[in-house]
């Protein structure tokens, strides 16, 4: 038995996936300037609200990669927390989306959203963040990345 | 093809320690996690298989045959139980550190070929509800 594992642990080098969950309360007024007042209240609906409203967003991370042989892991979770304090907690948490650089020309739907968390998160390097996963609300996700096990 | 998973839950004792390093390496990398005495966490398993449905039965797999073989191969042999000193995969001397990732591997090779009817098609392992591991089989 004890062989079987010194041989299987040398030649493999499995690929697995991470997933870190975080959490984050934000608010958004869904609007264009592309469209009317009336066409905005038409397509965005009560979430056209000119005062905004705001959700608590759970956010995924999923990392892929090989796990390393010395740690048995994929990545160090320590350096992805401190990561996302800063450049998603940091830049996210408590902010009104709408008053924020990245979304001057972009409607902050959680589409959008959802596709600037996976720009940010390509910025990590202890890992290639492969997915990133959003609960608006427990009704609505949104997904922007690979699905995992097609690599 | 249709995707089923069923989910089952182990209580499991562990902690991580690189045998090859020095103690003041490991607590640098492994932190809080590196103590001796170990932790524990409620894992969670989801073992995702795919299949075709059987004209017949309507079913993918058997669920109460599935639940039996989860219980069998992996909860029976790691719940309640310390995974560093009481699961074989982990023991001392087979370099395997009981980390999510690796756990979620070595579910898998318990796993593989013993779903009749359904090829295994992902473990997913959460630690807690804020963390998780998958295992597609790829190397």
């Amino acid at each position: 038995m004890a062989g079987l594992l010194q041989t299987e642990r040398q030649s493999a080098r499995p690929k697995a996936y991470l997933t870190r969950r975080y959490r984050l309360s934000a608010s958004h007024r869904l609007h264009t300037d592309a469209y009317s007042a009336e066409q905005n209240r038409a397509v965005y609906g009560k979430c056209n609200n000119p005062h905004g409203h705001g959700h608590n967003y759970g956010i995924e991370v999923t990392l892929g990669g090989s796990v390393n042989a010395q740690t048995g892991m994929v990545c160090d979770l320590g350096e992805l927390d401190v990561f996302a304090r800063t450049h998603l907690l940091g830049r996210f948490d408590g902010m009104n989306l709408n008053t924020l650089d990245e979304f001057r020309e972009v409607v902050p739907t959680t589409e959008n959203f959802t596709r600037e968390v996976y720009r940010v998160f390509q910025g990590f390097s202890g890992a290639k963040v492969v997915r990133i996963r959003i609960e608006e609300t427990g009704n609505n996700s949104f997904e922007v990345g690979e699905e995992p096990g097609r690599g | 093809m249709i995707l089923l998973t069923r989910k089952a839950e182990f209580s499991s004792a562990h902690y991580y320690w690189n045998e090859a390093w020095t103690e003041e390496e490991n607590r640098r990398v492994f932190g809080r996690c590196a103590n001796k005495n170990g932790h524990g966490h409620n894992y969670t398993l989801e073992v995702t298989v795919a299949g075709e449905v059987d004209p017949v039965s309507g079913f993918v797999v058997d669920l109460k045959e599935l639940k039996e073989i989860l219980q069998r191969e992996v909860v029976s042999v790691y719940d309640h139980r310390h995974l560093n000193l009481e699961v074989p995969e982990f023991a001392a001397g087979t370099g395997t550190i009981p980390t999510t990732e690796n756990i979620a591997i070595a579910i898998w090779r318990r796993l593989e070929g013993k779903i009749p009817g359904a090829k295994l098609h992902r473990v997913r392992v959460y630690e807690r509800d804020d963390l998780f591991a998958e295992y597609y089989g790829e190397r």
